[in-house]
């Protein structure tokens, strides 16, 4: 066990490593980026001096390896077009994408469970049915298009919701759908399959026949075991969320890192893309890691292959 | 759940992959046995529409004329134009006809980038199946680093590294999305590895080029088709992002997406301009999930 957790560990370091090398080549590979900092207007000169304050004229390698020791002590750099520090920019703004990411998976939850637990309870019923077409046509239905329908729809023609910014929860109204809706297909049908299975159960039909009443029996004791499963998927899907944010937080103003991402590729701010790049990448990192983990401590098998 | 990790999507194995997949059936509980049938009719006729774009659209998608900007589609009252069924964009442009060139781009950029993809996920998967061993373990470690990248913020990123066009997002998009084909070749190739007649040909000495493409290659076809839709899904709706955010397809190109970026400045007063185009896409994603869906169904039913 310990070999394995070992050796899990050196390869999540080795994945990191390579992302972020292929990032830095990625981003150097653009635009000169002593003109993005110089400007247009620059003078031959300034940008040499440019080029020369920041370290570009030095090897691709000897900058990424400056740039990877600062970056494991937590020191990002400075963002080319804002001057400030990297790290303040996303540690700024890193609580709005989580509020939202938080949100839509609430929203998500708080729609799939009841849905799925009213389908498993009458199969083939017209609440079934209904949910079941909601799942397939959310499938095949683009998020940010689906935002910007619900733009016109509820913040142009019926005034109901702001549609830009995010200084009130009003305004997380409509990201936090554009955003849930995309997971509640498999959340639900999760619940749905989870739901049916644990009912027509041994332990359900003897809560039923002690004489509890239905009430009891679907909340207290059907629905607590159903719902294990679909907390562990909605783990995974915030995870999916941080990429899906770029889109939503842009078109809704909402300035979070997703935002961020977006305003930084504008200006070939590479400081702030690649951090950004980093930070996503080791949330995937970390969950693959932990989850491996507890699998291999749940069924210590895994660990010897 | 099973013991697979619970925290990806992406390190799916190749039986959730291909499995009839829960969304699979969920389909077919909607589309009872129709899916392939309902699927295969959208899908024929949007390649057909695409096909014979020139017979289909009354316009050249190109052709601005600033005095008829921003016709209203049929369905409204005033400033119609019976020439301009769909109306017209924000330089005066036949919508319809850009609707019909769409379709071109979008099936033009899903079929490239699983002809891109599938080759490299492919190769990976099929080579790290049959020999094992270390290269299976140096495959694998290709794969997760691959997963560990966001896709989206590194396609981005490629983009403005290469120049935004057409080329630019199909190779990105044929480099990112090989995991799935990757995953299920490596372990498809590995059963058929020990079978009877794969053993037969190693032991009268066929080379191992000829046993991959001659012996386990048929073997893997069916399911290829399967990833491929599910990909090919997967890359009209990321191009569309991409291009609705700037980072993708340019103007004057009449890509779906990018006919939503160019749509929002006039969401107010004209939502149709964005209301088509994203049903041209809800449309084709659909039919391709159906479509996949009955293809599994079909050719991996029989195959058991």
């Amino acid at each position: 066990m310990l070999a394995y957790t070992l050796k899990r560990i050196v390869v999540a370091f080795l994945i990191l490593l390579v992302v972020s090398g292929l990032t830095f080549s990625l981003s150097h590979l653009s635009a000169d980026p002593a003109l993005t900092i110089a400007g247009e207007q620059a003078s031959d000169e300034d940008i040499e001096a440019v080029r020369k304050l920041y370290g570009f004229d030095r090897p691709v390698i000897e900058q990424y390896v400056n740039w990877l020791s600062r970056a494991l002590q937590g020191d990002f750099g400075k963002s080319y077009h804002y001057k400030a520090p990297v790290v303040e920019m996303i540690s700024g703004r890193i609580g709005t994408t989580m509020t939202l990411g938080f949100l839509a998976i609430v929203f998500a939850l708080v729609i799939s469970i009841p849905l799925g637990t009213l389908a498993a309870m009458r199969p083939n019923s017209i609440i079934d049915r209904f949910a079941l077409l909601i799942a397939v046509f959310g499938q095949a239905l683009p998020t940010f298009w689906f935002a910007l329908m619900m733009i016109i729809l509820f913040g142009v023609w019926f005034r109901w919701l702001p549609i830009s910014g995010n200084t009130t929860w009003a305004h997380f109204v409509m990201p936090t759908i554009a955003l849930g809706y995309y997971a509640t297909p498999a959340l639900m049908r999760l619940t749905r399959a989870g739901m049916i299975e644990v009912l027509s159960s041994d332990y359900i039909r003897t809560a039923k026949a002690k004489g509890l009443s239905p009430v009891s029996v679907l909340f207290k004791h059907a629905l607590r075991n159903a719902i294990i499963p679909v907390v562990a998927l909605a783990a995974v899907w915030f995870g999916f969320m941080l990429g899906g944010s770029i889109v939503i937080e842009t078109i809704f103003n909402l300035k979070g890192i997703g935002w961020l991402s977006y305003d930084a590729l504008l200006r070939s701010d590479l400081p702030v893309v690649q951090a950004i790049v980093l930070i996503f990448a080791s949330f995937y990192v970390i969950l693959t890691l932990l989850s491996d983990l507890l699998n291999a401590y749940l069924d210590p098998r895994i660990s010897v292959r | 759940m099973k013991n697979s990790s619970p925290f990806l999507r992406g390190r799916q194995t190749a039986e959730e992959i291909l499995e009839p997949r829960p969304m699979a059936k969920l389909r077919r509980r909607v589309f009872k046995n129709h899916s392939f049938l309902i699927g295969a009719v959208i899908l024929i006729s949007i390649i057909l529409i695409a096909l014979l774009a020139p017979l289909f659209s009354p316009h050249d998608p190109y052709d601005q004329d600033l005095a008829r900007r921003l016709m209203n589609p049929f369905w409204h009252d005033k400033k119609t134009n019976d020439l301009y069924l769909l109306g017209t964009d924000k330089v005066g442009r036949d919508y319809l006809s850009r609707l019909i060139y769409g379709a071109q781009i979008s099936l033009l950029i899903g079929f490239l980038t699983i002809l891109i993809s599938g080759t490299i996920g492919t190769a990976l998967g099929v080579v790290a199946g049959y020999f094992g061993g270390r290269v299976d373990m140096v495959v694998n470690f290709i794969i997760n680093t691959r997963l560990a990248m966001p896709v989206f913020l590194v396609a981005m990123a490629a983009v403005v590294a290469f120049g935004a066009s057409l080329h630019v997002v199909i190779m990105v998009l044929g480099l990112f999305l090989w995991d799935r084909f990757a995953v299920v070749m490596r372990s498809i190739t590995m059963q058929a590895r020990d079978l009877d007649y794969v053993k037969a040909a190693r032991a009268i000495g066929c080379s191992t080029p000829y046993i991959i493409i001659r012996e386990i290659f048929p073997n893997v076809l069916s399911s290829l088709t399967v990833v491929a839709t599910v990909e090919m899904a997967n890359a009209i709706l990321l191009e569309a992002a991409l291009s609705f955010l700037g980072f993708g397809v340019q103007a004057p190109t009449p890509s779906w997406g990018l006919m939503l970026n160019e749509g929002r400045e006039y969401m107010f007063f004209s939502p149709w301009l964005l209301a088509l185009p994203g049903t041209g896409l809800f449309l084709l994603v659909l039919a391709i999930n159906l479509f996949g869906d009955g293809l599994r169904d079909v050719t991996l039913e029989r195959e058991r």
